[in-house]
């Protein structure tokens, strides 16, 4: 254990603002070695493993004004059994709701494999004073979130008060306590190589378990490149000794194929150890839609149409 | 416990027709060798038999040469537009069919199916498009009617690009006005045999491009050659050496691209992770088989520890093995005698105190094969920190300030290439500014370009080729 961390996985500012002062990303190499990569070619027993894997790993999810109790019922069924007709498909790794849907999805998972994940702390924008932004996380919690996705101070990193930002997640860490806390960069907004790896930096110094991509909520979402950046600086973390963290991808993952490029850098860069729902996780609505189409393409080699599954 | 193995996902072998047997390709047809000897060229990655190729002897050159000579006649009145539409036809007919030859390249030279189809391949046709533009704006590039070209021009290509290396020789060649007779290295033919036949198929007037195979006696037999009037040679510096040598004398115009013992050189305020990426790539691409190929690592000595830590662990996760696998990273040894050198050289680096790494993994039974290997401890006076190995093995020494670097950058009897990485742009120009290399990359490494010229300092060699620089190589000052 490395004396710089203290309780619940946290690394004192010195360090942290030490580690951000020392960022160094080269924009070249980083599309280079993403382009590389997708060229990996996932076949047969591969790729259905492959497919599994993003099934266990997804988190279903639906952020919408419109979102009813209904809505979320029916989501939490699907994703404690995807396809109903293949045993073989695992459930998904949890629902992703807004905290007034939290008690609604946990009375459908109950104790089973399927987690509940609430955003929290005013996202999308997070513009919202820290107290607020404790309450909102507070009450996700009371209502048996089971791992709570908050998102980064975009106005004080873009104001320089790095300190801020990291403040502000060590304090939601403190409410979330054992409770996962996976910590949104939004990154179409952070747009340089070097603030997504600041950001990760600061996220994951703060005590975050998981730095996540994307809110899901503006044009820009997930990136291969941002993915790649988010892996090397876990790995960094590691080992400095601070532990195993995970990367959520979230906002603009629809297919398999793309997912599965996805894997391949998580698989390459950080190894197998990661691959798991404990350490990386996709966030969408539509992918698991697709990875059960092309799970059945595999085992029947016929594509079949979306109404023999379950709609999200 | 959640391993996840790529299954294998081989290209097909069956899209390419290799013949039992090949001729020399002269004066526009396949034609029996005068020798009537023939050598095998085998895959290095199964040993297997791919074909037979005629060995040319002196009768056979001398038969390409009147061929070229008869060429280029016709030839030198044919309109420069008119030369260009031939390499446009070439350079298309390259990419329609560059599955074919990234597949004949891989099996024939043990490089990895993913470098040959998006390097090798692209690159190809590249160099055939931007000389096809080159060839009725040469008065542009250099002046008007103040260049003419040599005439015949005799190119012998190395075995580690063999199809590049032929775009590189025959496209600023032909888009210059000169007839060629190219011979391939030993060891990989088969594209450069394909080649000709789509010569054939846009065609060419016979004579302007001829293609005669052998070993190095056919090479010699070229050099010597009394109606040859330019040489251009990529290889060893010790061939380079005798070709220069035998021309001595004789009005023959000579370039030559030689050997190569790049400085990588990484400062410790560089994007450390882009930079072990770009050492991996600078010594493993093509199995080290690269004269420029960053071969020798200079790391400043306070983040040694660090660097070669991030370095052994991305080397683990090179993928070596079948080439036509698509998912392989690192393929076959070119040949026998190549591996028996790289294996020689590394023994005498641990022998003389260097540490070695190597990664773990299964090579094949059959074939040649080396595992990416690192050497850290190593003193500047051990003959793998001087000399071009031409394999998977990286060579690690420290420095402690830019000058250092530059100093032990710079001791090598070779100039070819560079790298720089350091995230300070004034770091990058006062580096480069100061290194003998032809070709500098900072931040990056073996990166290529038709438009830019390419070629070395000291036992590197002399003449560009590429860019408008690469035309001169094929042009003489007209009297």
């Amino acid at each position: 254990m490395n004396t710089n961390l203290s309780m619940n996985n946290i690394v004192d500012w010195t360090t942290t603002s030490d580690l951000v002062g020392n960022v160094k990303v080269d924009e070249v190499g980083v599309l280079d070695r993403v382009s590389s990569l997708a060229t990996r070619s996932i076949k047969r027993e591969s790729k259905l493993d492959a497919l599994e894997k993003i099934i266990s790993m997804c988190d279903l999810t639906t952020l919408e004004g419109e979102d009813t109790e209904g809505k979320i019922i029916q989501m939490s069924s699907k994703a404690m059994s995807p396809d109903p007709n293949d045993d073989n498909v695992p459930s998904a790794a949890a629902v992703c709701v807004y905290p007034a849907l939290v008690s609604t999805a946990k009375k459908i998972v109950k104790d089973s494999n399927v987690k509940v994940a609430s955003v929290s702390s005013y996202f999308p924008s997070g513009q919202a004073p820290i107290e607020s932004k404790i309450s909102d996380t507070q009450f996700a919690i009371d209502e048996g979130a089971d791992e709570i996705d908050i998102v980064i101070n975009r106005k004080a990193f873009f104001e320089g008060d790095y300190k801020k930002v990291y403040e502000e997640i060590k304090a939601l860490k403190d409410v979330c306590g054992e409770i996962h806390l996976k910590t949104i960069l939004e990154i179409g907004e952070l747009k340089t190589y070097e603030n997504i790896k600041k950001a990760s930096v600061i996220a994951l110094c703060a005590g975050s378990d998981f730095i996540k991509t994307s809110t899901g909520k503006i044009s820009n979402g997930s990136s291969r490149e941002s993915c790649l950046i988010m892996a090397r600086t876990v790995r960094e973390f590691e080992s400095y000794g601070y532990g195993m963290r995970g990367i959520k991808v979230a906002g603009g993952i629809r297919d398999a194929k793309d997912a599965i490029r996805y894997l391949v850098i998580i698989n390459e860069e950080l190894g197998g150890s990661w691959l798991s729902p404990d350490y990386f996780r996709f966030g969408a609505s539509s992918l698991l839609d697709d990875v059960l189409k092309q799970i059945k393409k595999l085992k029947t080699n016929a594509y079949q149409s979306s109404y023999y599954f379950p709609r999200g | 416990m959640n391993n996840w193995e790529y299954a294998e996902s081989i290209e097909s072998e069956k899209i390419v027709k290799i013949e039992k047997k090949y001729g020399h390709f002269i004066n526009g047809e396949f034609v029996s060798p005068n020798s009537k000897k023939y050598l095998d060229t085998i895959s290095p990655s199964s040993e297997e038999v791919l074909s037979s190729i005629s060995i040319g002897n002196e009768k056979d050159v001398d038969f390409a040469v009147n061929a070229a000579k008869e060429g280029l006649k016709q030839w030198s009145k044919t309109p420069p537009s008119e030369r260009s539409k031939y390499l446009f036809k070439l350079a298309r007919l390259i990419q329609e069919r560059s599955r074919e030859f990234a597949v004949l390249e891989s099996l024939d030279g043990g490089k990895p199916i993913k470098e040959s189809r998006d390097f090798d391949l692209p690159q190809v046709a590249q160099n055939f498009f931007y000389y096809a533009g080159w060839a009725d704006k040469i008065d542009l590039a250099w002046g008007s009617g103040i260049s003419k070209p040599y005439g015949v021009v005799g190119q012998i290509i190395p075995w580690n690009f063999p199809l590049l290396m032929l775009s590189w020789k025959v496209a600023p060649a032909l888009a210059t006005g000169n007839t060629v007779v190219l011979k391939p290295a030993e060891t990989t033919p088969l594209t450069a045999l394909l080649f000709a036949e789509l010569c054939d198929e846009v065609g060419l007037p016979k004579g302007v491009f001829n293609l005669i195979t052998g070993d190095g006696t056919t090479g010699s037999e070229l050099v010597n050659h009394k109606d040859i009037k330019k040489i251009a040679f990529t290889g060893s510096t010790s061939v380079g050496k005798y070709i220069q040598k035998s021309l001595a004398g004789r009005d023959v115009g000579l370039t030559l691209e030689l050997g190569g013992k790049a400085a990588n050189i990484v400062y410790n305020d560089a994007a450390l992770d882009e930079a072990v990426e770009g050492v991996v790539n600078g010594i493993f691409f093509n199995q080290g088989h690269v004269c420029c190929a960053g071969s020798r690592l200079l790391v400043q000595e306070d983040i040694h520890d660090v660097f070669i830590n991030k370095l052994e662990k991305r080397m683990q996760t090179l993928r070596v093995g079948n080439p036509l696998d698509k998912n392989t990273d690192i393929g076959a040894i070119n040949s026998k005698d190549q591996l028996e050198k790289i294996t020689d050289m590394v023994n005498e680096g641990v022998s003389d105190g260097g540490e070695l790494f190597q990664i773990e993994c299964e090579l094949p039974k059959n074939g040649f094969w080396f595992k990416p290997s690192l050497f850290t401890g190593v003193q500047v006076n051990y003959k793998i920190a001087t000399e071009e190995i031409f394999g998977p093995v990286l060579t690690t020494l420290t420095f402690r300030t830019p000058d250092e670097a530059v100093e032990i950058a710079n001791n090598t009897e070779y100039g070819l290439s560079a790298g720089i990485w350091t995230e300070k742009g004034s770091k990058i120009l006062w580096t480069a500014d100061r290194l003998d290399a032809g070709v500098i990359w900072a931040n990056t490494f073996n990166k290529f370009d038709p438009a830019s010229p390419f070629g070395g300092y000291k036992e590197s060699g002399f003449g560009r080729e590429g860019g408008r620089h690469g035309l001169l190589s094929y042009l003489k000052a007209s009297s």
